[in-house]
């Protein structure tokens, strides 16, 4: 609340004795709730760092979301808890599993078991102009994933993205794997912010983009 | 981007409430990019409203993964062996048939390439007479069962995460389903020595050796995984051997737990990172023994397989 850059329906609330980055649903994984208030575990969530950090991330509250790499649905509960229309993309059916335990509840929320590095198996699907990307996905060839899938964000939309740097090569350092990264995702983005994890994400580099 | 030529969107050919032709469009559908699909979805009279269009996109697409996950976990480490044994079959075949087709209708038409690709520019021919129509025939079905490859290609990369979560991802899906097939399933396989696993596709080489006319094979078909291919020759034994040490565990992991082991796949990455830093190291890392002994993940001297 204090935090200019909190979007609406994320508030700092008093959990178990301690202040903590929360939204209002149903609980998914068994997270610490008040007054309907679900704790949002930043150390658990790649955007919650981000939040928490305070990356300048554009979120307002309400946006329509493409969602790359929902896995289980740990951050993508928060997101359709303060979001618009959210598309929840993941490859891997065991997460689905937890991740559409976490869509049943929420009716804007919707999942796909869809590989995100093909986004025209889900193009027919997935509507176009959303204002946000949120990407987490720990594969190789992140950055292209990103650029692939830029053909969904309007054109003052914001791409979101945590980038690991031990699935692009684990033989070279994070700040070079990075500045690839960086260099690839300019071909479809300018990249406005970028801020390393390391406090809640070890060798994860937060960046927020918008299309060129 | 939101333009007519994308496509069709998931709804235009599903009768409203028909839950199955929904999954289907959802799960086979394709377009080639994005539109303003809610909008379409009110002016096709598919919803009645926006709001109404996001409830059955919900409802559906909460059906289809569903169903979906529920196929793909059905499925078993049988189906993923008979896949990856039709899939190279399929390309064999495919390629014999190519061959015929191709130097066939090079004997009636001028520039005919070789390869399939070759008989796809064949297929497309309209023939002249009864000669003409069986070469080019026999080059569509060349054709056809090259796609046949691709598809089943396709459904193992679906079918193996589900089957072996944590051996597709540190494999990749066709390699684990190579593995398995070679094994004759998960169980077998994770009941394998890591030694074993790491020669699995090398039985001409390993018995070779074993009857004193050759030395002793490094890698089998692990060899096409990146971190065996992509190392410098000297060092490939060092990365088979860590790779099938892990692979061993994350067939383990996927017969007996059936969840995914984070922990697996950094300890791997690591490892290669260490094998990899040799080659960088001021003397050319030709000493890997010291380092060998201290990293205590099974990784022995080379000369004792």
């Amino acid at each position: 609340m204090t935090n200019p850059t909190l979007p609406d329906g994320v508030e700092r609330r008093e959990i178990d004795g301690e202040t903590r980055l929360a939204t209002r649903g149903e609980p998914v994984y068994g997270e610490p709730t008040a007054d309907g208030w679900r704790a949002w575990d930043p150390r658990r969530s790649k955007l919650g760092g981000m939040l928490e950090l305070g990356l300048d991330t554009g979120l307002a509250g309400g946006e329509t979301v493409l969602y790359l790499g929902a896995a289980s649905g740990t951050t993508v509960s928060h997101v359709a808890d303060f979001a618009g229309p959210t598309y929840a993309v993941e490859f891997a059916p065991r997460p689905v599993r937890d991740l559409l335990d976490a869509a049943g509840p929420r009716n804007r929320l919707f999942p796909l078991l869809k590989d995100a590095r093909k986004p025209q198996t889900y193009a027919h699907i997935v509507e176009s102009d959303v204002d946000v990307i949120v990407q987490d996905v720990a594969t190789r060839g992140q950055a292209t994933v990103a650029v692939r899938n830029a053909q969904f964000l309007a054109d003052d939309g914001r791409l979101l993205l945590a980038v690991k740097a031990r699935s692009e090569d684990v033989t070279a350092a994070p700040d070079d794997v990075f500045g690839e990264a960086l260099d690839r995702l300019r071909d479809a983005y300018d990249v406005l912010e970028t801020r390393r994890l390391d406090r809640f994400h070890e060798d994860h580099l937060g960046v927020v983009a918008t299309p060129k | 981007m939101s333009n007519d030529a994308a496509g069709a969107g998931w709804f235009e050919t599903v009768p409203p409430d028909d839950l199955d032709a929904a999954r289907d469009a959802i799960e086979t559908g394709d377009a080639d990019g994005p539109a303003d699909w809610p909008a379409r979805a009110v002016d096709a009279g598919f919803a009645r409203d926006e709001s109404a269009y996001y409830d059955a996109l919900h409802e559906a697409t909460i059906h289809a993964t569903r169903e979906s996950v529920e196929e793909r976990e059905r499925a078993d480490d049988q189906q993923l062996i008979h896949s990856v044994r039709a899939m190279d079959d399929c390309e064999r075949t495919a390629n014999e048939l190519a061959e015929r087709a191709a130097e066939w209708a090079g004997s009636l038409f001028d520039g005919v390439e070789p390869g399939i690709e070759g008989a796809r520019e064949v297929a497309e021919r309209e023939p002249t007479g009864e000669i003409e129509e069986r070469a080019i025939s026999l080059a569509a079905r060349a054709v056809d069962v090259a796609g046949e490859r691709d598809a089943i290609a396709g459904t193992i990369e679906r079918v193996a995460p589900a089957v072996a979560p944590n051996l597709a991802e540190m494999a990749g899906a066709e390699l684990a389903a190579r593995l398995i097939a070679l094994a004759g399933g998960l169980e077998s396989l994770a009941k394998k020595p890591s030694g074993t696993v790491q020669v699995l596709g090398a039985e001409d080489a390993l018995f070779a050796h074993l009857s004193g006319r050759a030395p002793s094979p490094k890698h089998g078909i692990i060899y096409t995984h990146e971190y065996v291919r992509g190392t410098r020759p000297e060092d490939r034994g060092s990365a088979a051997r860590a790779l099938a040490g892990k692979l061993t565990l994350a067939a383990r992991a996927d017969h007996y737990a059936g969840e995914r082991r984070e922990t697996l796949h950094d300890d791997l990455r690591e490892r290669m990172a260490t094998i990899r830093g040799r080659a960088d190291a001021p003397d050319g890392g030709v000493d890997g023994g010291e380092e060998s002994a201290r990293s205590g993940d099974g990784d022995e001297p080379e000369e004792s397989r």
